[in-house]
């Protein structure tokens, strides 16, 4: 790595590396020094705002204002004159294959139900099953290992994983060989729109490979919740004649169902703001549009930052009842500890 | 006192290490450093490296060069924030040119010898380079690539006896006559990340031009041709009778062609034996077929002809593309660099390790370092109608449309009446913003 240029400028170098410290403790030190100052009763009333001071000051200069800016912008053109809802009824305009409607589809539809459901269903299922056997941590360590990748390697991989040759020529994608060793045509898995245009199973191949990424993530959480079910109370089912199905459906899922549904908001999450997948595999091509994406090209593609940011709204509407939920949710399950 | 010790110790160290820093850094930067970024890796970051190596060693100025394959974001992040690098290379023109409009690139009358640019390159090059058409030039082109040849194996064509076509008419007699025989003619394949739809686009600007002329496929690019109007809409046919009924004309049909990428395009034709006859690409293509099967010889194994005339009214007529360079911070190395880049000098390097041509007319032809890159030199010395690349011209929303309604239409070509309804529709806001 060229450090030189890092190197060519001393006074900046020197106050990011003494700078930035010497400050903080500054403001720190100043901060108690005041606060000392204050009379006994109102100390406890001060001194939090002093500590979270600086993260509330990051949070609104660039989260906030930020969010505050996109929102106005989405109500004007280009150039920055008023034009209230035009990008609005642009992106919703054409019903149901055109302005944002197939990216819509895709995230609220597709990606929000299946990537939630493949990926809860499966870490459920490898927790439970992975919880019984000796050698779980080996079996868990190589169910986790996909999280380790980033997106876009795994994008690559399952393009190798897709590819597709004509009937009678050898096939190089796995999924196509297995597919041909049953005597079936191969299959076009991210171009395909079956059925009928729709679109379903291209778009289901792009979140299986999404799916292949997270589901360690999941599993090893919800293994952590099936850890902390107290061993007495499966034994005292067990005394009491239930079946291991049973137990499952009775005791271990009701008792896990808070963390399910934190890690199933999450993913819902997850998936709303689906992009680097479907940037490398498919690129938005054959009705597999994402609103992240259709942000993205508006963004750096037409240079039109007026409709990138109405289409940053409406993802941002689409996400918000999940993060309340998701919050409080979250807080329920502290409170129960 | 300890901890006082500890801070003095700390202080000298970081002198230390700062003293060192500064004086090892010192010395090399002295001529200072030009940044420049571009699309180009693997072997054409190689060739690109080449062409600046002489210039490095004259001057002492180093180049930094940065490769990318998503320009677009990355340039116009960078000179959002205010970082632009100093040089960039587009693929391209319109993305350069929108920087242009927006201020944001630097007028280079007098950073480059304009009277040596004037002799040395063909008047259109020069054009091109002057988007806002205030005398100001804005982008020169150091390379460039002829579109539309057909590319065959002669080998392949003896064994069956097929001759090369010189009218349009031939060359669907050719294209029957090949599928009589059991094959498929043609091998399309358009996957390219971001960018595909593109090879389909070459097909279809080629027709376009060839078949209603240099004024029509002027004002398609310039957006006052509508894309439902019945001369475009014929090149969108004329394209669905090359790809044939249900694209029944290509090797492995459209799910094949839209999942593979462009640069897999020749290899079915190079199977013994052959899976299809003919493809259409650009000069470049050679280095891929060379890079995937490495003993193929050219003019023996591979060679081209261009796409016969449609309508002999404007007989001669091609389709080029180049590499435009565009300078965004005004430094006296990136100025240095810029003129070096127009000189015959450096692009006879490119041209010798193959797969660019020059723009500069100085550059000999015997520096061609195979006889097809030398006939597509020619061509582009010779051609009577020369037309910029119309969808990179276009505004990049344009250009996506298209792209995207190409894939659609290799898709259903019964779809083509709603694509080109579409097309019109993005083409009524596109060149406004």
């Amino acid at each position: 790595m060229d450090f030189s240029v890092l190197l060519g400028d001393i006074p900046t170098l020197l106050a990011v590396v003494l700078g930035v410290p010497a400050v903080l403790v500054a403001y720190i030190v100043g901060g108690e020094f005041l606060v000392r100052r204050l009379p006994d009763k109102n100390r406890p009333q001060v001194r939090p705002w002093i500590w979270v001071g600086p993260a509330l000051l990051l949070v609104t200069g660039f989260l906030l204002l930020p969010a505050i800016a996109t929102i106005i912008q989405s109500f004007e053109t280009n150039t920055g004159a008023f034009i209230g809802l035009q990008n609005y009824a642009n992106q919703l305009a054409d019903f149901p294959s055109g302005g944002a409607w197939i990216a819509i589809r895709n995230n609220v539809i597709i990606w929000l139900v299946f990537y939630t459901l493949f990926t809860l269903a499966f870490g459920l299922v490898l927790a439970v099953l992975f919880d019984r056997v000796p050698y779980e941590t080996v079996v868990k360590s190589l169910i986790f290992m996909p999280m380790a990748i980033s997106s876009v390697a795994l994008g690559v991989i399952w393009k190798f994983m897709y590819s597709y040759q004509p009937v009678g020529a050898p096939q190089t994608g796995t999924m196509n060989a297995v597919v041909t060793f049953f005597h079936h045509d191969p299959v076009a898995w991210l171009q395909d729109q079956w059925p009928n245009g729709l679109g379903i199973l291209n778009n289901l191949a792009l979140v299986g490979a999404a799916t292949w990424g997270i589901t360690g993530f999941a599993m090893v959480i919800l293994s952590a919740a099936l850890k902390g079910i107290p061993g007495e109370l499966l034994e005292a089912a067990r005394v009491d004649g239930a079946g291991e199905i049973t137990i499952f459906r009775r005791v271990i899922f009701p008792l896990m169902m808070p963390t399910i549904v934190v890690v199933g908001t999450t993913l819902v999450i997850f998936a709303l703001k689906a992009f680097d997948v479907v940037y490398v595999m498919t690129n938005g091509n054959y009705g597999t549009d994402v609103l992240a994406f259709r942000m993205y090209n508006y963004l750096y593609l037409s240079h039109n930052n007026a409709a990138a940011s109405s289409v940053a709204v409406i993802l941002l509407i689409a996400v918000v009842p999940v993060l309340i939920f998701n919050l409080r949710q979250f807080r329920a399950v502290e409170a129960r500890r | 006192m300890r901890i006082s010790t500890h801070i003095r110790a700390l202080c000298v160290a970081l002198g230390a290490i700062f003293t060192v820093a500064a004086c090892g850094g010192g010395g090399s930067t002295s001529a200072g450093t030009v940044h420049v970024i571009a699309v180009w890796s693997g072997a054409e970051q190689a060739s690109f490296m080449a062409v600046v190596k002489p210039f490095e060693d004259q001057t002492g100025i180093k180049v930094s060069y940065e490769s990318t394959r998503d320009e677009d974001a990355i340039l116009t992040s960078r000179v959002a924030a205010g970082n632009p690098p100093d040089l960039a290379a587009a693929p391209s023109p319109q993305l350069l040119s929108q920087f242009a409009k927006q201020g944001k690139v630097i007028a280079l009358n007098d950073a480059v010898d304009m009277t040596a640019l004037q002799a040395s390159t063909a008047k259109s090059w020069i054009t091109l380079g002057e988007p806002l058409n205030d005398g100001k030039l804005y982008q020169i082109f150091a390379w460039a690539a002829v579109k539309g040849l057909i590319w065959y194996s002669p080998k392949n064509f003896q064994a069956k006896g097929y001759s090369v076509p010189t009218s349009f008419d031939q060359l669907t007699n050719l294209q029957s006559q090949i599928k009589g025989g059991g094959t498929t003619p043609w091998c399309v394949t358009v996957e390219s990340g971001a960018a595909s739809g593109w090879p389909a686009s070459d097909w279809l600007k080629e027709i376009v031009l060839s078949q209603a002329g240099p004024d029509v496929y002027d004002k398609w690019v310039a957006g006052t041709q509508k894309w439902t109007s019945p001369e475009i809409k014929q090149a969108w046919q004329t394209f669905g009778q090359i790809l044939g009924p249900n694209d029944s004309n290509t090797y492995g049909g459209k799910q094949y062609i839209l999942a593979t990428n462009f640069g897999d395009v020749g290899n079915p034709m190079f199977q013994n034996p052959p899976k299809c006859y003919m493809l259409n690409q650009a000069s470049f293509i050679t280095t891929f077929f060379t890079s995937a099967n490495p003993s193929l010889q050219a003019g023996t194994d591979f060679n081209f002809f261009p796409i016969p005339d449609i309508n002999t009214q404007f007989s001669g007529a091609h389709v080029v593309a180049g590499d435009s360079f565009s300078m965004f911070k005004d430094t006296p190395q990136a100025r240095k660099l810029i003129q070096y880049l127009t000189t015959a000098q450096a692009q006879d390097i490119w041209v010798k390790r193959g797969g660019k041509l020059a723009v500069n007319k100085d550059v000999a032809l015997t520096d061609y370092p195979d006889v097809l890159s030398k006939e597509s030199a020619q061509i582009i010395v010779n051609t009577q109608i020369a037309k910029y690349d119309a969808t990179d011209n276009m505004p990049a929303d344009m250009r996506t449309a298209a792209w995207k309604g190409l894939l659609d239409f290799i898709s259903d070509q019964g779809k083509l009446d709603s694509i080109l309804a579409n097309l019109d529709k993005v083409q009524a806001t596109a060149y406004h913003s």
